[in-house]
């Protein structure tokens, strides 16, 4: 039944377009490896940091600038400003392992996805953009994607460094990582918190996602 | 499957100017989405840039889209997912329900979709013995109360909050009676909790799409809640329902387009989630469905390619044409009688059921342009509903008084002279008849205006006499 409704379909499309079949073989395949920007935003590169806080704030998400060794620090912080266990969630990114958590004292760490019993968990993100303050997540053996959804605490970490103007910028880091034309399961770019404004168009944060989303930007 | 009463559009009218509860709760649609809009786009000064390439990546997507949907089924097969193609809405049941047997699922969660309401699939799987949960708060509300979404991306808009209230009072009964439910906050809780447990139990999951990338195979869903995330991340097996003219070439594309769909839509600069899926999880992922499936629904729109209404196959289901057209503000979604409410159902409705059982639905428009002045992608909605009248015209669907009427007015128009003179007999009828109050408040055969309030007199003579006498001038 397949087979015959996509040829069907196909031949239907073909049918009403009368175009020649090659030339438009050659259009989308000039197209796809084009990667054809068209208009992006105006950005100015001086800022970028602060317009990502800026918008990422203006979303409803905390954000604060750290330095790389003083990570735990601030994860331990959220965790009590917010009457939090001193626990916390994370993939196996070496790039969380090497946080310098300190032996005593600071949240004890579970690795792996979450089941949805967690209260606040800890992601590495690819970057940001800061055009409208949204960070991007991929998906693989050390980052869970659960962990972007199930707790209601979020924290996130990105390096200054990976803080672009636009998503473009993320999508030439993606062909970078992957190979051009390959993705991994699940790219996520978040903005803020979760939220539903179904009732009454009323917003109200915390929907079926994260309640807190808290950026940590890592600097040298 | 959605019961059909667009046919019954005028009762529906009727009914939905009465209903106290209904206009009480589309004051909300009239003032925050159209706000909120025009902040948005007016904060982008590349606003205009974008909608017009917006358009022309669309167009060029229409103009190739054979070789599109082979290049994106070619990627998705590559990373390991399966493809379906569905002809019709019969075919496209089939296949979901046919996944659904092979993995012997019992529940099945879903993020928001109106290709599953086009198709009528939640009737469907009951009826197959598959329980279809919807875990968008607004979907999951109307699901409760047995109803269809009246907004294409605020399903529930025609509610307010004390209907919320009592149905979750009725349907939720496992939990104290006395629970404090007075703030939109508290509902969203009990909905939350009660939703987790049903995403973490369901055995697939099925989204609709946003865009369909070609150069990597991805789907991609725009939402602000999460539920669409939980629902193709938590399950082993994600289906997607994605009508087949979704398709973007590149990821860059998908960012042009993106940039103008959450402004147009809610006013937002940026939805929470805009959520890239390709395949099922990978080799060492911890987490994700096992398997991915696509399935590319037709249903009609392959043969509006080439005519007349192939611009509507660019629309990427903002919302904003149905925010600000006064029809639809007034009257609400429920009273179009099918999926698609608004400008953009006026024109796509005829072309999915018909335009025998849809014809109201294009002449429910004053042609005042809002809706072409705002829609993201320039579709010239206008312009379709009159072809549409055209068509019904022409197929003689339109009723017997109206076609005599356009025939006679038509007679006159060829006839200048005789048109003039017709005219002016009426002004001078029309005034005789205000006497001296400049107002009409019955006038024969236009009863239908006069009911509701008065019509003006004519002051001075027709334009064109006004303009042969020397009173009308060209602007310098």
């Amino acid at each position: 039944m397949s087979v015959s409704s996509r040829e069907a379909i196909l031949q239907r499309i073909a049918g009403n377009l009368g175009s020649s079949e090659k030339a438009r073989k050659a259009a989308v395949q000039a197209r796809i490896k084009g990667h054809s920007k068209g208009a992006l935003p105006t950005i100015s590169q001086d800022n970028l940091v602060k317009r990502f806080r800026d918008k990422a704030e203006a979303a409803a998400a905390s954000v604060e600038r750290v330095k790389r060794k003083d990570i735990a620090r601030a994860v331990s912080a959220f965790l009590r400003e917010h009457n939090l266990p001193q626990e916390i969630r994370m993939g196996a990114d070496k790039r969380l392992r090497q946080i310098a958590w300190p032996k005593r004292g600071g949240p004890e760490i579970h690795l792996g996805p979450s089941d949805g019993r967690d209260l606040a968990c800890l992601s590495h993100a690819l970057g940001g953009a800061a055009e409208t303050g949204t960070l991007v997540m991929v998906s693989g053996p050390d980052n869970p994607t659960t962990l972007n959804f199930l707790p209601e605490n979020h924290i996130v970490v990105v390096e200054e460094s990976d803080i672009e103007a636009h998503y473009e910028n993320l999508w030439t880091r993606l062909r970078k990582k992957y190979g051009t034309g390959e993705m991994p399961r699940t790219v996520n770019m978040i903005t803020g918190p979760s939220r539903s404004a179904d009732i009454e168009q009323t917003l109200i944060l915390g929907a079926h996602g994260p309640v807190r989303l808290h950026i940590i930007i890592a600097r040298d | 499957m959605v019961e059909i009463t667009s046919p019954e559009f005028k009762h529906n009218v009727d009914e939905a100017l009465a209903d106290a509860q209904l206009q009480k709760a589309m004051r909300h649609v009239r003032v925050n989405f159209i706000e909120k809009r025009a902040k948005a786009a007016a904060g982008l000064p590349e606003f205009e840039t974008l909608r017009a390439n917006a358009r022309d990546i669309k167009n060029h997507v229409l103009e190739n889209l054979d070789q599109y949907l082979t290049t994106f089924e070619k990627r998705v097969t590559a990373q390991g997912g399966n493809v379906h193609w569905a002809a019709d809405a019969f075919e496209a049941r089939g296949i979901v329900l046919d996944i659904c047997r092979k993995v012997n699922a019992k529940t099945v969660t879903k993020g928001k979709s109106m290709i599953s309401e086009e198709i009528g699939l939640n009737e469907f799987l009951e009826k197959n013995g598959v329980v279809p949960i919807e875990t968008d708060l607004g979907e999951y509300i109307i699901q409760l109360r047995g109803e269809h979404p009246s907004h294409i991306i605020a399903p529930a808009v025609h509610l307010n909050m004390d209907q919320v209230r009592e149905d979750f009072r009725r349907v939720h009964t496992h939990l104290p009676p006395d629970r404090p439910m007075d703030e939109p906050q508290s509902l969203l809780s009990e909905a939350r909790g009660i939703l987790r447990d049903k995403f973490l139990a369901a055995d697939i999951g099925i989204t609709g799409a946003n865009f369909l990338v070609a150069e990597t195979g991805t789907s991609v869903i725009v939402t602000n809640e999460g539920n669409g995330d939980l629902t193709q991340l938590l399950p082993k097996v994600h289906v997607v329902i994605a009508s087949i003219e979704k398709i973007v070439p590149t990821l860059e594309d998908m960012s042009q387009i993106v940039r103008v769909l959450a402004r147009s839509a809610t006013g937002q600069e940026m939805s929470v989630y805009t959520t890239l899926s390709t395949g099922p999880k990978r080799k060492g992922d911890p987490d994700g469905p096992e398997q991915y499936h696509v399935i590319l629904l037709d249903n009609g729109r392959s043969n509006m390619l080439g005519s007349e209404f192939q611009d509507m196959l660019r629309c990427i289901r903002c919302g904003a044409c149905m925010n600000h057209c006064p029809v639809y503000q007034s009257v609400g979604g429920h009273a179009y009688g099918w999926v698609y409410p608004g400008p953009m159902g006026s024109v796509l409705t005829p072309t999915l059921i018909g335009i025998d059982k849809a014809g109201h639905l294009p002449n429910a428009s004053t042609f005042c342009g809002r809706c072409e002045s705002v829609c993201p992608m320039h579709i010239p909605l206008p312009k379709m509903m009159r072809h549409w009248r055209e068509r019904e015209f022409e197929k003689h669907l339109s009723p017997a008084h109206q076609r005599r009427n356009l025939k006679l007015w038509a007679w006159f128009a060829k006839r200048p002279g005789l048109y003039r003179s017709a005219a002016r007999a009426g002004i001078f009828g029309m005034r005789i008849m205000a006497m001296g109050r400049g107002r009409l408040s019955w006038l024969p055969m236009a009863s239908g205006w006069t009911r509701h309030r008065d019509l003006p007199a004519p002051q001075g003579g027709s334009f064109v006499a006004q303009w042969a006498s020397g009173k009308r001038k060209v602007q310098a």
